[in-house]
């Protein structure tokens, strides 16, 4: 029974790894970034969160608007200035770019928060108990809740891409920049608004991650930005619901490799990763057009 | 101001609407565009003739803001817009059916119309009005355009363009790569365009089909001027001389360029 | 335009073709003699400051092979650390076996150089950014994989053994003459590669990739000839820091698998200049000041050291070194050509007829 335990674990972790996965196929999909940063941004979302409710003391419920509020504004002042310069210069300056911001976020963090490890208490005892199905199914509320969460950003991000104003002109700019230029858009806002989306996804991510499990400045890169990117490759690069794909598959994964043995859970989501990489670049629900 | 009709437009008519003044483009260490000027004004039909690699499209990019000359000026109703970027360009009226098409395939015909309608400037044109134009969009507004053959997709450009309300179309080699026949089709809509107050300045390889269109033309080679005037005041051979290079260059309004040496 | 008379005035008498501007035989002596300095150190000064230059020098080898990786093969590998790691541990195997770690060195470097093969196989197809996350969660992957294995120290790490009772003035001395001869090979190895047809074929590749193709060029081969040298580099300065911290703790957060000592390197050669092989000694040189000053704030050399590579990439992209070469024209280690016309004389500063540079190891272009 546990292994059906396990499995529907890792099916609800996926949902994790996918509001991780979405906010970096966003950026990939639209603006050829590969942002190396994408994992400790959703640390620094996290941190932001415990910071705004230590010091102001609200309900954990209403932490959320803010933080997604602030990453977002975060994200579209970070795309004008430092990514757009280093987009205009070239891949291998963009990977640069991320990367140093990668690591003096990490050192940044670790200098003014130390290495302890710190979690998001939610305050509220239905999100930190679980309930049970049959004999031996045991599944906690918080984890669903994530779940749910990942589902309705996947669908609001659709709905946003594929029907409202800005929507259009991101996959216009994403298609034809020139093109677009000429009929009236500014890329480069088109670009902060698709950084400000992907980041108030990434700070959905952080919180969610500070919720199920602890975060410390590491974080961003020992587990999220390598989840994220392997629930990206495995899914499909370019497709929104690919990424949830991806997750379920790397969390099914993980969750079999630590039923073999505990130490295994995240080589086997490595494994995995490696193996797509290998056999379908592309993805498992690769189309042949960007979506 | 007055809007003429496209043939028998005067000389003078006040202030041009879009002026371009002793223009160098380049490509890097190329020259694409040796000293260029035109002057376009309301309700004309301006044509820039040439043959490949003449300039034509550098010239009809730079003024939509896709490429920085090295010297020279642009001037758009009065406003120097020769730093302004090419965005701001579309928005103050200038817009661009670029070559090539170049469509949004992700996107549906209409979605590609909407594109075009979102910082339009209030007038006639409008998703609606366009459909109108081309009867044969409004049952396929939710088709995607990279499935439609290569005249749709012009329709669809120049509807683009269009839904902006622009005061100045440009159209960069709209007969690339289409049946002559779709051509004339496509160039048979002009009339309409010009009627609600758009001034157009297009680019053109086939000559024969820019001198029937044109009110003004133009000729380039290897990005100098070689000829300019009226289509009625020039003759077939004169425009022939200027296309390939044979004889001296000329860049006066109307002027016969020697046939040879003195 | 008189073209055609210029040629054949000019087919009949010699276009010379060198290596630099001025004699380099000055540059090879010059390196000869701070190497010679160098080797001298440790009966010069104390070791205290031998083993920062321990330090120093391994920062300077991963720098040269991080540059030659993404500077003249364009390839952006963020886990360098797996070959840098497994270099330690391929000093540390022999050793408990029995096998001196110094003469454990050979194998650090053959080591890693032979399991960039297989690593090559997994990564070789991807583009830029999916190589640099691939190749960082490959050394995650080695990593942990490692540190499954309870015989060589599992999760926490071992004590290199095989320099019991040494004294310890001695085994500084080795360490740092280790570290020197692996550096100097790095550096020599590389300079040399590139004025080899492989540098020329590397050139060709990061001018039009194309093009080079349908010359002949096998690309995915020089690829992996560069990917390879650069792990064997990689592998032996890990052998070095084996030697040099007489312990080996995997780990991605300070271990020897860190992601950091991709940073280190990286950082070091942005800043110093990409492309050049300048570049990383500067850009070794800056981080060494750095991390020496602000050796008391932890992170804060990270810190800092980050955002002056992001402030270069953007700013100054051919580095430091870059700079220095735009206003002085110098070249201490050329692979570049330039072309002489008849009747120029060399040690000509600017003025007339300044030579065309050929194909030379000028920055990336991307």
């Amino acid at each position: 029974m546990s292994w059906v335990n396990a499995i529907v674990q890792g099916i609800l972790t996926g949902g994790l790894y996918a509001l991780f996965a979405c906010g970096l196929s966003l950026m990939f999909g639209v603006m050829k970034v590969v942002n190396l940063a994408h994992g400790d941004l959703a640390t620094v979302a996290a941190y932001i969160g415990i910071g705004v409710i230590a010091i102001s003391h609200i309900p954990f419920l209403w932490s959320v608007p803010i933080v997604v509020l602030i990453m977002a504004v975060l994200g579209y002042a970070l795309q004008r200035s430092l990514l757009q310069a280093a987009i205009t210069r070239g891949e291998l300056t963009t990977l640069i770019v991320t990367f140093g911001l990668s690591i003096v976020i990490e050192n940044g963090l670790l200098q003014f928060f130390t290495a302890n490890n710190r979690g998001i208490g939610t305050g509220s005892s239905l999100i930190s108990s679980s309930f049970s199905i049959g004999a031996g199914l045991q599944i906690a509320w918080l984890n669903v809740v994530i779940f749910a969460l990942a589902v309705v950003v996947l669908l609001g991000l659709q709905y946003f891409l594929s029907s409202s104003k800005y929507g259009r002109l991101i996959r216009a700019v994403a298609d034809d920049r020139e093109a677009a230029q000429l009929s009236g858009a500014d890329y480069r806002h088109v670009f902060g608004i698709c950084a400000a989306v992907a980041f108030g996804t990434v700070a959905l991510a952080g919180i969610s991650y500070g919720m199920t499990t602890v975060v410390s400045p590491t974080t961003g890169t020992d587990t999220i930005l390598l989840f994220a990117f392997a629930a990206v490759v495995i899914g499909g690069l370019g497709s929104l619901w690919g990424t949830l794909v991806g997750g379920i598959v790397l969390g099914v994964a993980q969750q079999i490799g630590a039923q073999i043995n505990i130490s295994y859970e995240l080589l086997a989501g490595y494994l995995v990763f490696l193996a797509v990489l290998v056999v379908r670049p592309q993805g498992l629900t690769a189309r042949r057009s960007q979506s | 101001m007055s809007t003429s009709a496209n043939e028998a437009a005067p000389a003078q008519q006040g202030a041009p609407l879009l002026e371009v003044r002793n223009l160098v483009v380049h490509h890097g260490q190329l020259r694409a565009l040796s000293g260029i000027s035109l002057r376009v004004f309301p309700g004309e039909v301006y044509a820039i003739i040439g043959a490949n690699g003449a300039g034509k499209s550098t010239l009809l990019r730079t003024i939509a803001g896709l490429h920085h000359p090295t010297e020279g000026s642009i001037v758009y109703d009065g406003r120097d817009v020769t730093g302004m970027r090419a965005e701001k360009r579309a928005t103050a009226g200038i817009s661009m059916v670029p070559e090539g098409r170049r469509l949004f395939p992700s996107l549906t015909l209409e979605e590609n119309l909407k594109v075009g309608a979102t910082f339009a400037r209030s007038g006639p044109w409008t998703v609606e009005r366009v459909y109108d134009l081309f009867t044969w969009m409004k049952d396929r507004r939710n088709q995607k355009t990279s499935q439609m053959s290569g005249g749709e997709q012009q329709s669809v450009a120049i509807g683009r363009a269009l839904v902006a309300n622009p005061r100045v179309l440009l159209l960069d080699e709209l007969s690339l790569g289409l049946a002559p026949v779709i051509v004339q089709r496509i160039y048979g809509m002009l009339p309409q365009i010009l009627s609600s107050g758009v001034t157009v300045l297009l680019v053109e390889q086939d000559v024969s089909q820019a001198l029937r269109v044109a009110t003004h033309l133009q000729c380039l080679l290897e990005g100098h001027s070689t000829l300019e005037g009226r289509p009625a005041d020039v003759t077939a051979e004169q425009v022939e001389a200027a296309y390939f290079g044979m004889g001296e260059h000329s860049a006066a309004a109307g002027s016969i360029p020697e046939g040879s040496e003195a | 335009m008189s073209v055609t008379t210029d040629a054949t005035v000019r087919s009949e008498e010699n276009l010379r073709v060198t290596r630099s501007r001025r004699n380099v035989a000055w540059t090879g002596i010059g390196a000869l003699v701070v190497v010679v300095v160098l080797a001298l150190f440790p009966y010069l000064v104390y070791s205290g400051t031998t083993a920062i230059m321990v330090q120093g020098l391994i920062v300077l080898t991963l720098a040269s092979m991080w540059n030659l990786l993404a500077g003249y093969a364009g390839l952006v590998s963020v886990g360098q650390q797996a070959f840098f790691g497994l270099g330690a541990y391929f000093v540390l195997i022999p050793a408990t076996h029995g096998l001196s770690p110094f003469l454990a060195l050979p194998i650090a470097a053959v080591g890693a150089g032979v399991a960039a093969f297989p690593l090559w196989w997994l990564v070789s197809r991807l583009r830029t950014g999916y190589f640099a996350i691939a190749t960082w969660v490959l050394a995650a992957a080695i990593a942990l994989f490692i540190e499954q294995i309870q015989s060589i120290g599992g999760g926490t790490g071992m004590p290199l053994p095989g320099f019991a009772g040494m004294d310890p003035t001695l085994l500084a001395a080795y360490t740092y003459w280790a570290a020197l001869v692996v550096a100097v090979l790095a550096i020599a190895g590389v300079y040399f590669l590139l004025r080899s047809r492989l540098g020329l074929v590397l050139t060709a590749i990061r001018d039009d990739e194309t093009a080079a193709r349908t010359s002949g060029v096998r690309v995915g081969v020089a690829r992996l000839l560069v990917f390879v040298v650069a792990a064997a580099g990689c592998g032996a300065a890990g052998g070095v820091l084996a030697i040099d911290q007489l312990q080996v703790v995997p780990g991605t957060s300070g271990g020897v698998f860190s992601v950091q000592w991709t940073a280190i390197m990286a950082f070091a050669v942005i800043i110093g200049g990409l492309g050049t092989i300048e570049g990383p000694i500067i850009g070794t040189a800056v981080y060494m000041i750095l991390e020496q000053t602000l050796q008391s704030y932890n992170a804060w050399y990270l810190i800092i050291l980050g955002l002056v590579a992001i402030a270069i990439a953007l700013f100054a992209r051919r580095g430091l070194w870059g700079l220095l070469d735009d206003r002085f024209n110098i070249r201490l280690f050329p692979v570049g050509y330039y072309l002489w016309s008849p009747g120029e004389r060399r040690r000509r500063q600017g003025g007339q007829g300044r030579p065309a540079k050929g194909a030379g190891a000028a920055g990336v272009a991307s």
